[in-house]
């Protein structure tokens, strides 16, 4: 058995005293594993760091087998991001996620599409909060979890939706909400509408959201709890939430 | 073939990095051979260090005293800490000779995968020592790794408004690196950290 994909490499677990057991999220093999010789190593360690987009060689001579990968490092993500904490910890919020959730051997191409924008994006001069928000609930509607907000869960309105429940994952109307309000989960505009400028408050409303609804439908059910990295971006969030405006 | 006393010398020095039972086995004959040159010295010097050696209360070096030679000697530089993951890399700072300052060992760095948060390293102690003493500086010599460089930026977010420098060490082209050969990694790091001349 013998493939070639493109992946985003997830972890890298020590396996003896150099080798290593690496996840990648491949386009088209979705989240594999596979041994790496040497891989905690010195030279072939330092490569191998969450984040980063290699070319992997897969083979094995069963297919149920673990295998073992040949890598070759196509983009170094994390070495861009370095001396930035708050992009360094969506990286690897973003790797440790997928890396609970995404079940094993099966693709998903348009979530892989869309991680790759999403790492090419934070690369850019934009929100990298909101960036990550929109692609949890990417990460939800890839795996039957998506949140709908078309329109109100109870009026049908399509208009000033602002919250959402925390049940159905369906928008909620201003109005349709006014009578439980403080049980209803907040809806940054920004979700809805990509243009929409984002508020003091905004970044930490929609991880609060995707984080509600994560844990509830992925995390919880794998036994898995809150992820480090994904809750140092949401201290940070709240931090920022708090300061006042420039 | 070999006795429970042989066995289990190779089983115990098996355990030891950089060798597995295959090494392990010809350094026990080698042992063998050379007992009074080499295996009673040995397990003398074994034997002292587990007796003396201990972990500096203050920095976390290992050193036959508390506080370490480090930390005790007057002539290094109190208001500087450099901030290091393990003894390991205390020990190549201090092989450099490039700086006469003080240390911190976190033991360790975070790790989701290892379950090593930041409960799990020295983090408190160092903000003791930072409250308490005149340090001005604090240098974190980090791994640059994504792991490494996760825990510099936490502790530099606990260490924000103690009235310290916090510095870490540059990322980039090595001492005879030549660009051809350099990853592309180590040459986006060190473009983005490049430096008027």
């Amino acid at each position: 058995m013998e493939w070639t994909d493109e992946g985003l490499i997830l972890s890298r677990r020590r396996l003896g005293e150099t080798d290593a057991v690496v996840a990648l999220f491949t386009r088209d093999h979705g989240r594999h594993l596979g041994l790496i010789r040497g891989g905690a190593g010195r030279r072939r360690g330092a490569s191998l760091q969450p984040g980063s987009i290699a070319v992997a060689r897969w083979r094995a001579r069963l297919e149920e087998q673990l295998g073992t990968f040949a890598l070759e490092i196509l983009v170094p993500t994390a070495a861009a991001f370095m001396d930035d904490a708050g992009r360094l910890d969506i990286l690897v919020a973003a790797a440790e996620l997928l890396d609970a959730v995404l079940p094993e051997r099966q693709p998903h191409r348009e979530l892989y599409d869309a991680t790759r924008a999403f790492l090419d994006a934070l690369d850019e001069d934009v929100p990298a909060g909101a960036l990550l928000v929109r692609w949890e609930a990417g990460v939800l509607a890839a795996l039957g979890f998506g949140l709908d907000l078309s329109c109100c869960a109870a009026t049908g309105s399509t208009e000033d939706l602002v919250h959402v429940s925390p049940r159905s994952g369906r928008a909620v109307s201003r109005v349709g909400g006014r009578l439980h309000a403080d049980r209803l989960l907040a809806l940054p505009p920004f979700l809805r509408d990509p243009g929409a400028a984002i508020a003091a408050g905004d970044v930490a409303a929609g991880l609060v959201l995707t984080g509600h609804f994560l844990s509830r439908h992925l995390l919880a059910p794998a036994g898995r709890q809150d992820l480090p990295a994904r809750v140092r971006v949401v201290e940070r969030a709240a931090r920022m939430a708090r300061l006042p405006a420039p | 073939m070999t006795g429970p006393e042989l066995a289990r010398l190779i089983q115990l020095l098996a355990r030891l990095p950089g060798l597995g039972p295959r090494s392990a086995r010809r350094a026990v004959l080698d042992l063998m051979r050379r007992r009074e040159q080499l295996m009673l010295p040995l397990a003398e010097a074994l034997r002292e260090a587990a007796e003396k050696v201990v972990a500096c209360r203050s920095c976390g070096n290992l050193d036959t005293t508390d506080p370490c030679a480090i930390c005790a000697d007057p002539r290094r530089e109190p208001g500087t800490l450099v901030v290091v993951e393990d003894v390991g890399d205390l020990w190549a700072i201090e092989r450099s000779g490039a700086t006469r300052a003080r240390y911190h060992v976190l033991g360790g760095v975070l790790s989701a995968l290892d379950g090593i948060g930041p409960d799990d390293l020295d983090i408190a102690g160092l903000l003791r020592r930072v409250r308490d003493g005149a340090v001005g500086e604090v240098i974190l010599a980090l791994n640059a790794t994504v792991e490494g460089q996760t825990t510099a930026h936490y502790v530099a977010d606990r260490l924000a408004g103690l009235g310290c420098r916090v510095t870490r060490l540059a990322h980039g082209v090595p001492v005879g690196g030549e660009l051809d050969y350099l990853d592309d990694g180590t040459l986006i790091a060190a473009l983005k950290s490049r430096r008027s001349l």
